[in-house]
C-alpha cells in the first residue's frame, strides 16, 4: 500500500514487519527517529520484541551481539560519533559470523561537530566484516532492510548488513513509499534459524581466544565469503525480491543510461537521484552522460564496475568522504578495479563533494561534468570555499 | 593551512538574526506600558531595551520575531504585524 512516510518511519514500519526479537539503540541525529518510532512501536504492544534501554552505542551494539548470539533476530541504529563508539563491537559481530541488520543514517564526523549528511561514518568502518549497502531513496532504505535480513541469516552467508542511509536527506524527507504487508514480508523472508546459539543446555563458547595457529583461517573466512559468496546471492535475493514485492533492484551496482555513455559518473547515495535528473537534462541536449550507481560498498563488486564502466572514455568518481592523506576512497578503488586491465577509462576523476551536509545542487553535478576532461583531477573539492581558509591562526 | 577552526564569544552581535524573520515583528504601541521590563527579561536574543514607561522598543537587527514579547507583555501593550519588509532595519 503506498503512503506518504518520512523516511525514518518507513525504516520502522518495514523493520517491525520483520519482527526483530530484540531492539536496542541510543539516540544519536539524525538516526533517532527509526528507533524511537520502534520504541513506541513496542510500547504500544504493537511489536513483540524486547527494547532495551542502554547508556552508549558501545552497551547498544553489545545487547544486540547478544541477543543474536542467543538465537533471535535483533535491531539496532545509529549514525556518526555512535558508529565509532560501536567500532570494536561491530568488528567482534562480524567476526562471530553473527547476522544483524542496522541502519546506519550517514552523518559527518566530529571535529568540528557537524550533525549534516557525508558518508565518512560508514566508510571510515569499511574493513569491519559488515556488509554495507547505499539507498539513494526513502523505498530504497525500507527495501533494502528485506534484502538484508534474507542476505545476513543466509546460512552461506552469516555477515551482519549495515543499511546505509543519507542522513536528513533520507531519514527525514518525506516520499510516498510502497509498504509491503505482513503476508508479503513473511513470504520473502522466514523465521530466523541461528547457526549456532548460546545455549545452556548446550554450552558453547562464541568467539575465543584462538592463537597464531587458527587466526588468519577465520579472517580468510570472511574475506571468502564476502568477495564469492555475497556477490552471487544478492542478486538472486533482489531477484526473489522484486517477484514478491515488484521492485526490481540489481542489488550491487544500478547503471543509468551508460549504453553509449561518454561521460560517467560513480556514486553512491542519495546523490543518485540528482544526478539522474542532470543526466536527463543533458541528454535532451544531446550530451552523452550517465551515472554508475554504486549500492553495495562492501563487498567492493570489482566484476560489475569493471563490465559497466570498461568502455567508457571518462569516469568521474564521487566521494563524500575522505581518506585524509591519500586518494578519497571510493576513487582509488575504482582505479585498483582498472589497474592493469587492457580495457579502461582514458580518465578517471576523483571528486569530493558534500561534506557536513553541503548541499549538492545540479550546478555541482554540472560542474562536475565540466571538469571531466582529458586532465585526471585527483581529490578535486566541488563548492570549495576559499574565504574560508587561511594559511595561518596568528 | 587551517579552515574554520575556533569560534569567538560576542558572536550573537555578529550575527545578525534579524534576517531570520520571516512573518511578523513586535510592535511595541508604547501607550500603556508600565516598564515592568518583562518583555526584555524574556527576549532570547536580548535585544529590547528601554528605560521608562512607554519607551521600551526592541532592535530589529537582531530580532528574530519570536514573539515572546508580545505574549507575556501584562498590558497587552506589544503586538505582532506583518513583516511588510525583508531586512534588519526598521
Amino acid at each position: 500500500m503506498k503512503e506518504f512516510l518520512e523516511g525514518s518511519k518507513a525504516v520502522a514500519e518495514i523493520v517491525k514487519l520483520c519482527k526483530p526479537g530484540v531492539i536496542s539503540a541510543y539516540p544519536i541525529t539524525p538516526q533517532t527517529h527509526i528507533v524511537e518510532e520502534l520504541a513506541q512501536m513496542v510500547a504500544n504492544r504493537e511489536l513483540n520484541s524486547q527494547f532495551i534501554n542502554v547508556e552508549s552505542e558501545h552497551s547498544a551494539a553489545s545487547v544486540v551481539l547478544g541477543a543474536v548470539a542467543g538465537g533471535v533476530r535483533a535491531y539496532t541504529a545509529t549514525s556518526s560519533q555512535g558508529l565509532f563508539y560501536m567500532a570494536e563491537v561491530l568488528f567482534n559481530i562480524a567476526g562471530m559470523r553473527l547476522p544483524l541488520v542496522m541502519a546506519c543514517a550517514n552523518r559527518a564526523i566530529s571535529a568540528p561537530i557537524n550533525i549534516w549528511n557525508d558518508q565518512q561514518d560508514s566508510v571510515s568502518l569499511r574493513d569491519c566484516g559488515w556488509i554495507q549497502l547505499f539507498a539513494e531513496d526513502i523505498q530504497e532504505a525500507a527495501d533494502l532492510h528485506l534484502i538484508a535480513y534474507k542476505l545476513t541469516e543466509d546460512k552461506s552467508i552469516m555477515l551482519p548488513v549495515m543499511v546505509c542511509m543519507d542522513g536528513f536527506i533520507l531519514t527525514h524527507g518525506i516520499e510516498t513509499v510502497d509498504m509491503p504487508s505482513q503476508e508479503q514480508v513473511d513470504k520473502f523472508l522466514p523465521a530466523y534459524k541461528p547457526l549456532y546459539k548460546l545455549d545452556p543446555e548446550n554450552p558453547i563458547t562464541m568467539g575465543p581466544l584462538v592463537d597464531p595457529v587458527y587466526y588468519m583461517e577465520a579472517r580468510y573466512a570472511i574475506q571468502e565469503t564476502m568477495v564469492k559468496n555475497v556477490l552471487t546471492l544478492i542478486p538472486k535475493i533482489t531477484a526473489d525480491f522484486s517477484k514478491v514485492f515488484g521492485r526490481a533492484y540489481n542489488g550491487l551496482v544500478e547503471e543509468y543510461r551508460t549504453k553509449d555513455a561518454e561521460r560517467v559518473i560513480l556514486a553512491m547515495g542519495s546523490v543518485c537521484g540528482t544526478i539522474k535528473e542532470v543526466i536527463d537534462e543533458l541528454r535532451a541536449k544531446g550530451k552523452k552522460v550517465g551515472l554508475l550507481k554504486l549500492t553495495a560498498y562492501r563487498p567492493f563488486p570489482v566484476q560489475e564496475i569493471y563490465e559497466a564502466l570498461k568502455d567508457i572514455p571518462k569516469v568521474a568518481v564521487l566521494d563524500r568522504a575522505l581518506s585524509l592523506g591519500s586518494y578519497a576512497p571510493l576513487a582509488s578503488e575504482t582505479k585498483a578495479v582498472f589497474f592493469g586491465k587492457k580495457k579502461k577509462p582514458e580518465v578517471i576523476s576523483s571528486f569530493v563533494v558534500g561534506l557536513g551536509g553541503r548541499d549538492i545542487t545540479k550546478d555541482s553535478i554540472k560542474e562536475i561534468f565540466r571538469l571531466l576532461t582529458a586532465k585526471e583531477r585527483a581529490c578535486e573539492f566541488i563548492d570549495l570555499k576559499p574565504e574560508l581558509l587561511k594559511e595561518n591562526y596568528e | 593551512m587551517f579552515g574554520p577552526l575556533i569560534s569567538k564569544p560576542a558572536t550573537s552581535k555578529k550575527n545578525k538574526t534579524g534576517s531570520w524573520r520571516v512573518e511578523s515583528r513586535p510592535k511595541f504601541l508604547q501607550k500603556n506600558c508600565i516598564a515592568c521590563k518583562m518583555c526584555l527579561l524574556v527576549c532570547p536574543e536580548g535585544c529590547i531595551s528601554g528605560e521608562e514607561k512607554n519607551t521600551y522598543h526592541s532592535d530589529y537587527t537582531y530580532c528574530k520575531g519570536c514573539g515572546l514579547c508580545a505574549m507575556i507583555c501584562p498590558k497587552k501593550d506589544i503586538e505582532m504585524v506583518k513583516e511588510d519588509t525583508k531586512g534588519t532595519e526598521e
